[in-house]
């Protein structure tokens, strides 16, 4: 602890300049606060102040610490590498995770009782689905890839993190981001377009956060003393890149006014879906598919001890689904008003994505090769190994359904939401548990896991739980689509709308059963991931000890 | 600005189906041969091992 | 450094020649993903501006008026899109189900479309019509009460809550700036045409349907005393998919 009264150092240019700026952006804040009619929007406003605010105390605070400022590069030769922001992420994922999977077990709930909205604006299911969908995509997906990329590329780089106050800035202002967004739809705030639901401004600030990421990732690239860029690193910069291009067009807009949440976009009708949808699925594409290989990619090998099975096949991988997959939104739009052409082109994409995606999976699963008895022995590399298997099945089962005669059956129904949930649950999740149950005694320098008897625990309620999850919903999203097109022998409709509705309601009880057993896995996680930070391991030494630089004490 | 007539973008879609078939072989192949070249191998296989080096 | 040392085959370079190289190839990198990932998204969505027939030729679409757009707000603010489509599909089943299959002209001026994804409740493209305005705030306040097996949410406090429109011309402006064809004449007036629409005989009402042809004028929610939510929203519901006369369309002459 530094004595009080008088800071050790001098602020550098860099904090200086830190704390004039959110300075100066305290008192139009607060102006806007106070102008505008919405109360939701005052509500940012405020909190934007406050946090602008506090901002300045945190880095005022730097200055009262011991440690050399800049941190040094090297310490004895070794890079010093700069994990204080990734264990913030790691935290934070698993914080978000566990929000998103409770509101999803409350909208999984509330399709099947309905009362459970309670007739109220800020807990409806309208309100709340963004939440989930922007809670676990966007704010657990979204740590941990933020965590596990500033991670990787040093490790991989073997160079420190680029940037002294930028690592905290992108991680702090991407969680500043989520408190935005996810307040905003509670209180009514959303430009109403899926998975980019975020108003005009939380859209500037993400941009302003993910430019500064990627020169934070370029300039680590930059510094490395590795001779090449490993494949996980082009991943993660595939993601990066390719998710500014998607958010900036996507989401041009013009505000109603400064003093108003709510704008409208530039596209309208047919080119706003075309838009919408070439961003909503290169979401899927480039962060929960391209952003999770780069993790698949360092933590498989990393966790197998064995070097991935190909590396070439690694780099035609990366090419091929990068290129492919930027053309396959308008699957979303089958049959829809979306000329043909561009309907076309999106199946004929989209089935050959198929290729790509398998040759990953199975490069990801091969490098196990030769040592398939770590499965029986390491739960997390079973979870991680599971995960490739989940993806092989979604990315099998997705080329299938942009197929427009299974496109005409399965749109609209519960099977496209079995089918994002196998993707999400059993790949993106899996992945990601995977991946932070090896940082967690890597970040804290723990022997290991406290105990991988909880790994296994959470492994089999989990796997349980979606199995439960996408069985229910492909039963009734095949259902309702068989039902919405039943005829009579005399040619009427058979059912009414409202009949396949009530149809669901078992199937919607079962799904949100299988959405508690997930959660309860992640509550096992969290509960051992604690233990390991307090405790340490349990079981015997494992085998994911690698040895950690000595860390500096956060500068 | 003037719309396309549908006869210029009939031309327009076998310009690119034509061509956007051997861009895409084209694209495709390059990243095989850079995967595959027998000189290259040695690189990969050392850049396959960055992530089990400890320092 | 050691592992590099040992391993590196090439002849030694000085450290910054090194570097330099290094930087360039992660720009190479950058460079190439851009131009790898842009070309897809051209190809689709460019000729969509400049193809004459991506949006059919149909008679009667018009901009919202002002109180339909400010129902539509209501419409996004509530995730109305979650469960309900506005897409009827070419399919035989949905055409008898719902009418005719939606025109991308019918959404020619929607910001953003609601064309939506998933049909937990039924499409509502053509809903305009079906049902009185008494079933829709019925319905909308406690939507068990009239579709017993419904899993609707219940939005009783849209009745409940004043609408705000203060701001209203602002709205239509910002439309204007995306290419909605707003006249000035239409901004200018639009906190009256707004009001003009929920209020029976209001003395601006012939000028309201020069401006806005086609639109309906009435307490929307049986509540003179003042403009609530539910106005603008029902308001809003009763216009989807009534504005295109389909008596004089032609679906041959835009088969695209």
């Amino acid at each position: 602890m530094a004595a009080t009264g008088y800071p050790i150092r001098r602020a550098t240019p860099g904090e200086m300049g830190g704390m004039l700026l959110a300075a100066a952006a305290v008192l139009p804040l607060l102006m806007i606060a106070g102008m505008t009619s919405d109360s939701g929007y005052a509500f940012h406003a405020s909190l934007s102040a406050a946090a602008a605010t506090a901002s300045i105390f945190l880095i005022a605070n730097r200055c009262f610490r011991p440690g050399q400022v800049p941190a040094p590069l090297e310490i004895d030769g070794r890079p010093n590498y700069n994990m204080e922001p990734v264990k913030f992420a790691t935290v934070a994922a698993m914080v978000w995770g566990i929000a998103g999977f409770a509101i999803g077990v409350i909208i999984a709930s509330q399709l099947a009782f309905p009362d459970l909205n309670f007739d109220l604006p800020w807990v409806n299911f309208g309100r709340l689905r963004p939440l989930h969908t922007s809670a676990v995509i966007f704010a657990f997906g979204g740590n941990v890839l933020i965590g596990t990329s500033f991670y990787v590329v040093q490790r991989t780089c073997r160079a420190r993190l680029a940037g002294d106050l930028s690592p905290w800035f992108v991680i702090l202002g991407y969680n500043f981001f989520i408190v935005i967004a996810g307040t905003g739809y509670l209180l009514g705030i959303t430009d109403g377009k899926e998975y980019a639901e975020p108003e005009w401004y939380a859209d500037l600030w993400l941009t302003l956060v993910w430019v500064v990421y990627l020169l934070v990732f370029l300039g680590t690239l930059a510094r490395r003393k590795e001779p090449h860029i490993y494949v996980a690193n082009w991943f993660y910069l595939g993601f990066i890149l390719t998710i500014a291009v998607l958010h900036v067009g996507n989401n041009l807009a013009v505000p109603v006014s400064v003093l108003s949440p709510k704008s409208y976009g530039l596209w309208s009708g047919v080119q706003d879906a075309m838009f919408q949808w070439w961003y909503g699925h290169n979401a899927v594409g480039f962060f929960l598919t391209a952003g999770f290989l780069a993790i698949m990619y360092y933590f498989v090998p990393k966790r197998a001890e064995r070097p991935i099975y190909s590396y070439r096949l690694s780099i035609i991988h990366f090419w091929a689904l990068i290129f492919l997959y930027i053309w396959a939104g308008p699957h979303h739009l089958h049959y829809t008003a979306l000329p043909d052409w561009a309907q076309t082109l999106g199946m004929t994409f989209s089935i050959m994505l198929w290729m790509p995606s398998w040759g990953g999976m199975i490069n990801g699963m091969m490098t196990l090769s030769g040592a398939w008895d770590k499965l029986r022995t390491d739960p997390v590399l079973r979870m991680m190994v599971v995960s490739l298997a989940f993806y092989g099945m979604s990315t099998f089962e997705g080329p299938l359904m942009s197929i427009k005669a299974v496109n005409s059956l399965s749109h609209y129904t519960d099977w496209t939401i079995g089918h994002v949930h196998s993707g999400a649950l059993g790949w993106v999740a899996y992945i990601s548990f995977g991946a932070i149950y090896c940082l967690v005694p890597w970040l804290w320098n723990r022997k290991g896991l406290y105990s991988l008897k909880l790994v296994n625990w959470h492994f089999w309620v989990s796997t349980l739980g979606i199995v439960l999850y996408i069985s229910a919903m492909w039963v009734s999203g095949i259902m309702q689509g068989l039902m919405w097109r039943a005829y009579t022998s005399l040619g009427f409709l058979e059912y009414s709308f409202i009949e396949t509705v009530a149809a669901m309601k078992p199937y919607y009880v079962i799904r949100a059963m299988g959405g508690v057993l997930f959660l309860t896995g992640a509550l096992i996680m969290a509960f051992n991931l604690w233990m390991t930070v307090r405790r340490g391991a349990e079981d015997v030494p494992q085998r994911d000890l690698t040895p950690q630089p000595q860390l500096v004490p956060a500068e | 600005m003037t719309a396309m007539t549908t006869s210029t973008y009939a031309w327009l879609a076998h310009f690119a189906q034509s061509t956007g078939v051997l861009y895409f072989m084209g694209i495709f192949l390059a990243v095989c041969i850079y995967a595959f070249w027998p000189s290259n191998r040695a690189r990969f296989e050392e850049a396959a091992r960055t992530p089990l080096r400890e320092d | 450094m050691s592992s590099l040392d040992t391993n590196a085959p090439e002849p030694r370079k000085s450290l910054w020649s090194k570097h330099k190289i290094f930087e360039t190839n992660s720009i190479i990198l950058v460079i190439g993903v851009l131009l790898v990932v842009s070309i897809g998204g051209l190809v689709e969505i460019a000729p969509l501006f400049y193809l004459r027939n991506t949006i059919e030729t149909v008679e009667g679409m018009r901009p919202y008026t002002p109180l339909e757009l400010a129902g539509r707000a209501i419409y996004v603010r509530e995730g109305c899109y979650n469960c309900h489509s506005q897409m009827i599909r070419p399919l035989r089943d949905e055409i008898e189900r719902y009418g005719h299959y939606s025109l991308a002209a019918e959404s020619m001026y929607d910001k953003p479309f609601q064309w939506g994804s998933k049909r937990t409740g039924p499409d509502l493209a053509r809903v305009g019509g079906k049902y009185s305005d008494e079933w829709q705030l019925a319905h909308l306040n406690r939507p068990r009460d009239l579709v017993p097996q419904s899993i609707m949410p219940g939005y009783p406090f849209l009745a409940a809550t004043r609408l705000n429109y203060g701001d209203i011309a602002d709205h239509l402006r910002a439309n204007r700036a995306g290419g909605v064809p707003y006249s000035d004449e239409m901004i200018a007036q639009a906190e009256t045409d707004l009001k003009a629409q929920a209020t029976p005989d209001h003395p601006r009402a012939a000028e309201l349907e020069a401006r806005h042809p086609k639109v309906q004028i009435r307490d929307f929610d049986g509540d003179a005393q003042r403009i609530s939510e539910a106005d603008a929203l029902i308001a809003y519901l009763q216009t989807l998919g009534t504005l295109v006369d389909f008596k004089i369309y032609d679906d041959k002459a835009n088969i695209r």
